[in-house]
């Protein structure tokens, strides 16, 4: 028992096995919640209908960083594989395991790059190898558990913050709105990219200060929104009645002013998403960003493409991960402010 | 207008200390002097290093004030350092921190210049093309490739501007940086238009939709009905009228320009701000990084008061109050 709060391999499976766990059961939960809502139910509908390929898209990466998320511990099927035979490990590090060369090889190639030494699996890596002779496409494919890590668990700290002091100052508004207001301003003044750097250095390196690090950043911008809006939806008629039959302040905001930002809420965590995951890019150039992203192995393609003959494999597959994840979430989130938010008309047909 | 600007110079100086105290609650608490000093000397130095570093870099005092003592502290030190802009010395190297900052000032502003006012012009004249073509095959191949442009990465852009233009077509200089002003534009121009590149895409949806509001307008149908010409009505009528939303756009993109250099400088090998930001990072160097925030946030405060500013000239009905 006393091995589940060590760090230990089981405890990190039990910790990621857990994770994905609670995501089933937040997703079935809503799912109901929007089975029984007329509202979103119509348009999840629409938005199917619209943005078919770019959902599939998102669901694919979203099951491939599943299906990374859930490890186990014991022994692979390969015999040869020794060395991590007691690690947890996913899937997709069994399927891959025991998969190494000594250095760079070209997509299928059969001998190591720039050298006659045969490889020890000819032809069997679709996208070559890495400078250490890691499979290309296994490291791409534990890409996309880091990108929604980076994207999903910054999105969950930055947002319930954003509303939380968004709504309390524009609901409350004087000495509350103004405090707030005051550190909006102060956070929004400082150079986002400065103030990530700054924060990470601060905290030390690590996914998860790296995760608090973007949360600071990006809820400023989301807290000024709902404040607007929360300013706007206070003043109306039903509000007001609300107030005049005695329900609690606590009570307005949840049940009354909560439910209308809710649109807003979707909008914001699908266009922030690909925000986030592109500063992540960005951090790993400047060296601080997390283990095995995406933008790390665009980084180290610095040193890749100066030499001659070419290696392109490495930076082609992480940018083509990075390229169509952002663009499948770029599409659904313009197609979901279309169909959630109709002030913003942005065909210009009319 | 006067009272106001006193009144919203006062409240960017409160901001500004605001800053200044976030600095101190990140750099002297949540990363304590000690932290510092084990990452400068090594996570295995002995205690005595430890404190003899931090005496020689100046953190060996306490950090808040007390009752005894009002300025021998590091809170004091660290507010009058900033505010007189004596920054000190770094805390890798000992360079003098403003020397260095001076040093980078000069290229920093080569690159961001062009790059800002090329980015403006090219941002705004294929959004007023893209807008007169609205509804059309035009305007939603426009549209599309500017939701391609954004959703790629600005580190791709500086790999692969480097690679095709620099390496392959032999254009420009991969990298470097010659402050001699006959070849300069040689080393800025592959940041400047990868620079413009990477932020295209957003400036052209968000102007784009400011003119297609625009164009629907009474007074285009006015001008028009009265015999303006179409070329007319979209340089004169609109793009007058859509000032506004452009020019406060513009200045929220200045602190983006300051960190979007960050990255180009980093990848071109510009010796400005950015390259003294990036080598603080990897030699952790926490007080010149200290003198980096602040003075983005200076830039960016004052850049706001001049938007309000440039609000009144624009737009005559707009009143500071």
């Amino acid at each position: 028992m006393s091995a589940i709060f060590e760090d230990t391999p089981l405890r990190e499976a039990i910790l990621s096995d857990s994770i994905v766990v609670l995501l089933l059961l937040l997703a079935a939960f809503v799912s109901q919640k929007i089975a029984r809502d007329r509202f979103w139910s119509k348009n999840i509908v629409t938005l199917w209908r619209r943005r078919r390929f770019s959902l599939l898209l998102i669901g694919f990466f979203l099951c491939v960083a599943l299906i990374d998320s859930t490890l186990w511990i014991g022994s692979s099927e390969n015999t040869l594989d020794v060395v991590s035979s007691q690690e947890a490990r996913s899937l997709i590090d069994r399927i891959f395991s025991d998969y190494k060369e000594k250095t760079y090889s070209a997509p299928l190639a059969s001998t190591l790059f720039g050298d006659t030494e045969a490889l020890k699996y000819p032809a069997r890596h679709l996208l070559g190898t890495n400078l250490i002779g890691i499979d290309v496409l296994y490291i791409t494919l534990k890409g996309a558990r880091v990108a929604l890590l980076i994207g999903g668990l910054t999105s969950l700290i930055a947002i319930p913050l954003a509303l939380f002091f968004g709504m309390s100052a524009g609901y409350f508004g004087g000495r509350i709105d103004d405090m707030v207001f005051f550190v909006m301003s102060t956070l929004a003044s400082m150079p986002g990219l400065l103030l990530l750097v700054a924060l990470i250095m601060a905290l030390g390196q690590s996914t998860f200060s790296v995760c608090i690090a973007l949360g600071v950043t990006s809820w400023v911008g989301f807290s000024r929104l709902s404040r607007g809006e929360t300013l706007k939806l206070r003043e109306l008629d039903y509000v007001a009645a609300a107030r005049a039959l005695g329900v609690s302040n606590r009570k307005i905001i949840t049940q009354h002013i909560l439910p209308n930002l809710m649109h807003l809420v979707v909008i914001t965590f699908v266009l922030m998403f690909s925000g986030l995951v592109l500063s992540e890019a960005s951090l790993s150039w400047l060296g601080s960003g997390v283990d095995k992203s995406w933008g790390q192995m665009i980084a180290q393609a610095k040193n890749e493409l100066s030499r001659d003959p070419v290696i392109w494999w490495n930076v082609a597959a992480a940018g083509v991960a990075l390229f169509s994840l952002l663009l499948a979430v770029n599409r659904v989130g313009d197609a979901l402010r279309d169909i959630l938010d109709p002030r913003t008309n942005r065909e210009g047909s009319t | 207008m006067l009272s106001y600007l006193i009144r919203r110079s006062g409240y960017s100086f409160l901001v500004l200390l605001g800053v200044i105290l976030f600095l101190f609650i990140l750099f002297f608490t949540i990363a304590s002097p000690d932290d510092i000093a084990r990452q400068a000397v090594g996570e295995k130095a002995l205690p005595e290093v430890i404190e003899q570093w931090k005496v020689n870099h100046g953190y060996d005092r306490p950090l808040w004030p007390s009752s005894v003592q009002l300025t021998d502290n590091l809170l004091y030190d660290h507010f009058r350092r900033l505010l007189t802009f004596q920054f000190g010395d770094s805390d890798s190297d000992g360079v003098p921190i403003s020397q260095r900052l001076l040093a980078g000032a000069g290229p920093s502003f080569a690159l961001t210049l062009p790059l800002f006012l090329v980015g403006l012009v090219v941002g705004v004249l294929i959004s007023l093309f893209v807008a007169f073509f609205r509804g059309t095959y035009i305007d939603r191949l426009g549209l599309t490739l500017a939701v391609l442009a954004m959703s790629v990465s600005i580190l791709l852009y500086i790999i692969g501007g480097q690679f095709l233009l620099g390496r392959l077509l032999r254009w420009f200089p991969v990298s470097g940086f010659e402050p001699d002003l006959s070849v300069i534009w040689r080393f800025l121009a592959l940041p400047v238009i990868v620079g413009v590149a990477s932020q295209v895409g957003s400036d052209i949806r968000f102007y784009r939709t400011v003119f297609v509001e625009e164009i629907y307008k009474d007074y285009v149908r006015t001008a028009r009905a009265k015999g303006a010409g179409e070329m007319r009505i979209m340089l004169v009528h609109v793009l007058r009228a859509a000032l506004v939303p452009i020019v406060t756009n513009v200045v929220m993109v200045i602190p983006f320009l300051f960190t979007g250099s960050l990255l180009l400088e980093a990848g071109f090998g510009i010796p400005g701000l950015g390259s003294v930001t990036v080598e603080a990072i990897n030699s952790n160097d926490f007080s010149t990084l200290r003198a980096v925030v602040f003075l983005g946030s200076l830039l960016f405060i004052f850049g706001q008061i001049l938007t309000d500013i440039a609000y009144t000239l624009v737009d005559p009905r707009i009143r500071l109050s």
